[in-house]
Order: C-alpha cells, then structure tokens, then sequence
C-alpha cells in the first residue's frame, strides 16, 4: 500500500480483511437503520394525518354554505349546512392570552425564587409541589373550577367590573355566573403553570456561576445579578417554556368544556359568560355529529393545528433574532 | 483612587472547614502584589475575601479585619455591595455578559451606580477601553456582542470593564491561565500599566509571571491537604525570587514540589 500514488486505483484489500471491518460496524449500520427509520416514521405519520385532516375537512368545507372563518354558527346538521370557526378561533385566542398573562409573570417568579432566593430545605419540596400540578388530570381542573372557581370569582368579577369596567373589557354586560372566557383563562393559567415554572427553572439553574459573579463582582445587588445574567440568558428557555404552556392552553378540551357555557357570540366582555374554544367545541359536538358534522369539526380541529404551528413558528423567529446574543457561543 | 489594604488575623471558611488561617500582610497601594503557592492553599479564597465574594459561596464565612486605608470591610455597617462597587474584579475565565454588546459589558457597571448622560458614558467606555489596549480593535463593532471576541480581548474586556467604574484596587484569580502566550503578553502589559492608578492584586500559577509583572511577591502554602492555607512570607518579588528567608519558599520557586 506505501507505493500506492494517488493516480492509481488503490488494489482492492482481500476479501477476509473488508469482512472485519464491516463486522465491527453493524452496530453503526443497525443505530444509523433505527434512528433513520424512526424519523421517516414520524414523517410519514405527520404526513398520513395531514392528508387525512385536510380530505376530511375539505370534504365539510365544500358543502358548507357559510364562510368557514366568519360565520358566528355551527350548523353542519342543518339544511344547508351553516358553520364557521370565528369564535372559536377568538374565545381559543383570547382565553390562551388571558392564560399566558397570568402564568408566565408568576412562573417566572417561582423559578426565580426557587432557583436564586429560597433555602434549600424549601426550594426542593416547593419545587416537587410545582411538579405535583402537572400530575393532575386535566377533567379534575375542570371539576375543580366548575364547583369551586365559578362560584368563589363571581366577587372578583363584580370588583373587576365596578373599578376597572371603564376598559370595555372587564365591563361585565350580563348578569349571570362566571362560566365566561376569563375563568376559562385562569383555569388554564394554573393548568400550564407547572410546566412553564419547571423549564424555567431548569433554565435559571443552568446560567453559569461565572455569569452571575461577573455582575456580583461590578457590585450588584441580587435583583441587578438576576436582571443582568440570569434572566438574559434564559430568555429563550422562558420562551420556550411558554410555547409549551401555551400550546396546552390552546388545545385543553376537558377543563374548557366543564367551564364554559357555550355560545357562539364573539364579545370583549370576557367577564360576560358564552364564547367558545376549537377543543372544547369539538369535545362538545363530536358525539351527537353524525359523519358531515364530524368532518366539519376536523375543519376546525385542522385550524387549531395551523394556529399552533404559526405560534411555535413565531416563537423561533424571536429566539433566533437575538442569538449571537444568545450566550451560547460563550 | 488607589488604596493601601491591611489585612489582619483573617481566616476564612466553608462551612466547618478552615480554608486559610490567619493571614495577615499589607498590599501597598500603586504596585502589583502577586500571590503563589501550590494548588489548594487558598490564595483564591483569600483573593475573594478582599472584595467579599467569599461570602456568596454557600457557607462561606471569614473572620479578621481587612482595612482599605481607614475602612474596615467587614465593620458590621459595610454593605458587601457598596464593597465590590470598589474592589474589582477579574477572574481566571473571561466572563463578559454573553447578552450585552461590547459598549453594555464596559456600561454595565456606571449603570449600576446611577443614570450617566450618553455622552458621559461614550467618554467612560472609549476611556476604560483605551485603558484595556483594546479600544482599537473593537471600536467599529462597539455594538457587537462581546462573546464574538476572542478569549485574550473578552480577558481585556473584562479588565475594561472593572476599571471603567475607577475602583480602588482591582483582584485578579488568574487572569491569564486561560489564555494563550500572546494574549498573556498583552494583559501582562497591561498590568504594568495599570499599578499607576490602581492597586492591584494578582493571583497567578506562573512563577515567571508572578516575576514579570508584580512588585511584592506573597507565597502561601499549607501544611497538609485538609489543613488551612496559610501565608509563609511576603516581600520584594526579587528577594522572594533570589534569596528568599523561608526554606518552603525556596523549594516552592526552584520547583521542588507543587
């Protein structure tokens, strides 16, 4: 093999000595099998779905007789066939953002406290309490904020509309219990804690101790460290943990369906019971559907799926933005 | 502006374990004072009893009087923040904040004192970065992000940003062990220009160094692991280095152990 220059064909190496080689790389050639498989698997999985959501829904959508995303109805029994998903696209917009204003501030804060403030001996067992939120069925929240939340806000809704009325949205027009989008937007606000508290977490437990002595070292206080290394670098982490949190609150059916009294209005008055979400809708009307109603309630499921999508596509948009300055390459 | 340290009976802890004991010296003020000894004999540790940054490790504790000039840094009334805000700090790996630009890491500490008009602080940042020989390689990117430069000018950086708040002495944990010959060479010279307006404090594993650039060498020792790290002596870095008093000293220097 010395003499070999590099015009020449290399002589092929004996039969025995390519064997050799190859057995010591069927573990590789078995790993590269599986691990390419699965990813086709999931690809062709997504793609079957997709085919399957997007036949079916065009299906409902050709006959119907309404616009699909303005009409304020859901009548695909009806003669002609009447739906359009405007209000559950708003009332599962409106409840997720009512959800994300409320949980991700006060998540944030427990993360910080249990990473950076609290002792040890509270840190751990706060932490595991967190976690234990995440264990809960999503129907117990339901019951939970059917008999307990609706009853107990009603004073809050009252003070809400009495001192903050004069901003349209907590003026509260309708007399009547508090089965209304901003209940649903709590609920699902301590549905999606835990999760976004416990990557948040994670995030602020990993920002590198020399990070955090560079800004003690200029003398800052504890807030200026958290304010100058902590939460810069785990800006995206946070990010991230409210796309996770959100895409729950976007999809949550049981504890949205238990809540909500339905109706197909669209109004700013979240403190005004009715609204409706595409989860809760679906859960809601799937069992009576018959086979034209079921494909249109695969529609809207359909528009779900692409909201979320546009909204983790959004969310790595701003996470790439600021990358360089992401601390990554620290 | 540049200030004596005096340093008395200073022990400190982690937890139950003594890590140093009994440390007493004076670091003069416009001179380099350099602090060798074996790895683990606490000379970091003391380092960061100078600027109270002991006490943020968990369980850190430290008994003994540290007096810059006439102010006890561990009276009862001292507030460890207001400290740092004048005691320095550079540590052995560059740690510019991965978040803010070149401009916001030398910033970062004027903000914390207070709110500077912009044209005050474009005075202050081009000042501390002239200071840190390195406002002509960076002054047409002061708006990129200080993680792009490379580890010897993120060195310089952080040195641009300790003095840009004009501390009286500036501690520096190894500032260079991270760093490549001709890096070593530009923060070495740096030093030397530094110790005209600040006192300054450098712990080093490199005797050459130590020999380079300090003034007054400190070489600590301890007598077994486990056993607090104590001061052997400290005097002119040439005297430490040619006739040194402690036989230790001596053995430590020629390289007999450590």
């Amino acid at each position: 093999m010395a003499s070999t220059t590099p015009t020449e064909t290399p002589p092929a190496p004996p039969a025995a000595s390519r064997r050799a080689a190859s057995t010591g790389r069927v573990g590789d050639k078995v790993f590269l099998g599986l691990s390419r498989g699965s990813g086709i698997l999931l690809l062709a999985i997504m793609a079957s779905i997709a085919v399957f959501l997007g036949y079916r829904a065009a299906l409902a959508i050709s006959e119907n007789e309404g616009d699909f995303l303005t009409t304020f109805d859901w009548n695909p029994a009806g003669d002609p066939p009447v739906f359009g998903i405007a209000v559950l696209l708003f009332g599962t917009v409106v409840s997720s953002i009512i959800a994300m204003a409320i949980a991700v501030p006060v998540a944030v804060g427990i993360a910080l406290f249990i990473s950076h403030y609290a002792p040890r001996r509270i840190a751990a067992p706060l932490a595991y309490v967190v976690d234990l939120l995440a264990a809960v069925p999503s129907i117990i929240y339901g019951i939970w904020g059917a008999l307990f939340l609706v009853p107990y806000l009603g004073g809050l809704n009252l003070w809400l509309d009495e001192y903050l009325g004069w901003t349209y949205v907590f003026d509260k027009t309708e007399v009547g219990v508090a089965r209304s989008l901003f209940t649903v937007g709590i609920l699902l606000a301590i549905m999606i804690l835990p999760i976004v508290t416990s990557v948040s977490r994670e995030v602020f437990l990993q920002v590198p101790r020399m990070n955090e002595e560079a800004a003690l070292a200029l003398g800052a206080t504890r807030w200026e460290v958290i304010r100058m290394s902590v939460l810069p670098f785990g800006r995206s982490g946070v990010i991230s943990a409210s796309m996770l949190g959100l895409g729950r609150a976007l999809g949550e059916t049981m504890a949205v369906a238990t809540v909500l009294s339905p109706s197909f209005v669209i109004s700013l008055h979240i403190l005004d019971p009715g609204g409706g979400t595409f989860a809760q809708n679906i859960a809601a009307k799937f069992d009576e559907a018959d086979q034209f109603g079921r494909d249109a309630l695969i529609a809207s499921g359909l528009v779900l799926f692409v909201l979320t999508l546009l909204v983790n596509g959004a969310a790595r948009l701003i996470i790439a933005r600021r990358k360089e300055y992401s601390g990554a390459n620290a | 502006m540049a200030k004596r340290i005096d340093i008395s009976g200073l022990s400190a802890f982690y937890g139950s374990h003594k890590a140093i004991e009994d440390i007493s010296m004076t670091v003069e003020p416009r001179s380099v004072t350099a602090f060798i000894g074996p790895s683990g004999c606490g000379k970091s540790t003391f380092l960061r009893t100078l600027n109270r940054m002991h006490e943020v490790t968990p369980g850190g504790r430290v008994e003994g009087k540290v007096m810059l000039d006439d102010e006890n840094l561990y009276a009862r009334e001292v507030d460890p923040v207001a400290v740092r805000r004048t005691v320095g700090m550079v540590f052995q790996r560059p740690n510019p904040f991965p978040t803010m630009s070149i401009f916001d890491n030398v910033a970062a500490g004027l903000r914390l004192n207070g709110s500077y008009k912009k044209t005050e602080l474009n005075a202050v940042v081009e000042r501390s970065l002239r200071g840190a020989n390195l406002w002509n390689e960076v002054k047409d990117r002061l708006n990129k992000p200080g993680s792009g430069l490379s580890g010897g000018q993120q060195q310089r950086l952080c040195i641009a940003r300790a003095i840009a708040v004009e501390p009286d002495v500036l501690l520096m944990d190894e500032p260079c062990s991270a760093l490549d010959p001709i890096s070593t060479l530009a923060i070495e010279d740096l030093i030397g220009e530094l110790k005209e307006r600040f006192t300054i404090v450098i712990v080093t594993h490199n005797m050459q160094q130590a020999a380079r650039v300090s003034d007054r060498t400190a070489f600590f020792n301890l007598s077994a692991v486990g056993q607090p790290g104590r001061l052997i002596e400290i005097d002119e870095t040439e005297r430490i280095f040619s006739n040194p008093s402690v036989q230790a000293t001596e053995d430590y220097i020629s390289g007999r152990f450590g």
